[in-house]
């Protein structure tokens, strides 16, 4: 199957992923797309950009091996997760996942895995810098959600939920 | 042997990496974070929470039980926030 796992500080254009994928196939009967997008206010405040910090080497080895765990689980045709890294600015795309298959169920499930991993355990810390005052200080880590850890493991066997596929 | 520290656990240590001789009695992954942490201020900063700090050996995830034998790279930083 063919799998796509980049990182890269420059935008990408999420149509010529998809097609890429697509092109010349005729088993592809779903393609689900999944952008991550920069928001402009983090807790009310008013963000000025976000600075993505990874773990080269293991960012782009922890992405695969979700990839290998996700074409186990369902029949996937297709996949490609590209994640940015470096200084985004609102409005700007920070993750691409896109993921194919014959039916509609399998690509939604997979890019909804993919994700929820991705969020937990690829290697990528986000800072993100508002529009100082002066009195405080303008930048600031992001904190881990504890609901993204529950989304995360909501695929694992022990949980029960979902762990038939 | 070479740490990675990343995100706030870098900032707080002040570098991003750097090369160590394990003494001896270190063990697991626990063990060289509470050594870590009485190197002096910066590093007790970085490590005065150490249920929060995650750590890879190799550039995989593991536990704080694990064992370090034979690592070649060991990285601390805080619960990602990628997505």
């Amino acid at each position: 199957m063919a799998a796509t796992v980049r990182l890269q500080r420059e935008p990408f254009d999420a149509a010529s992923e998809v097609d890429k994928l697509r092109r010349g196939r005729g088993d592809i009967g779903a393609v689900v797309t999944f952008t991550g997008i920069c928001r402009s206010d983090e807790t009310g405040a008013p963000l000025l950009a976000m600075t993505l910090e990874h773990y080269p080497g293991m960012a782009e080895a922890e992405i695969a091996r979700h990839v290998e765990a996700a074409e186990r689980r369902w029949p996937l045709l297709g996949v490609a997760v590209i994640h940015r890294y470096g200084r985004i600015v609102p409005g700007e795309d920070i993750v691409l996942v896109v993921t194919a298959a014959a039916h509609r169920q399998d690509a939604f499930a997979a890019a909804e895995f993919l994700m929820d991993y991705l969020k937990t355990r690829a290697p990528f810390w986000k800072q993100i810098e508002f529009a100082g005052d002066g009195r405080t200080d303008a930048k600031m880590w992001v904190d881990a959600k504890q609901s993204d850890d529950a989304l995360a493991d909501r695929w694992t066997a022990s949980s029960g939920r979902r762990a038939a596929e | 042997m070479k740490l990675r520290y990343f995100a706030w656990v870098r900032e707080r240590i002040g570098k991003p990496e750097e090369e160590i001789e394990l003494p001896a009695g270190i063990t697991t992954v626990a063990d060289l974070v509470a050594w870590l942490s009485q190197r002096g201020e910066e590093y007790a900063h970085a490590f005065e929470n150490p249920k929060v700090i995650r750590a890879a050996i190799d550039r995989a995830h593991v536990r704080a039980d694990a064992a370090i034998l034979g690592a070649h790279e060991i990285a601390f930083f805080p619960p990602m926030t990628g997505g």
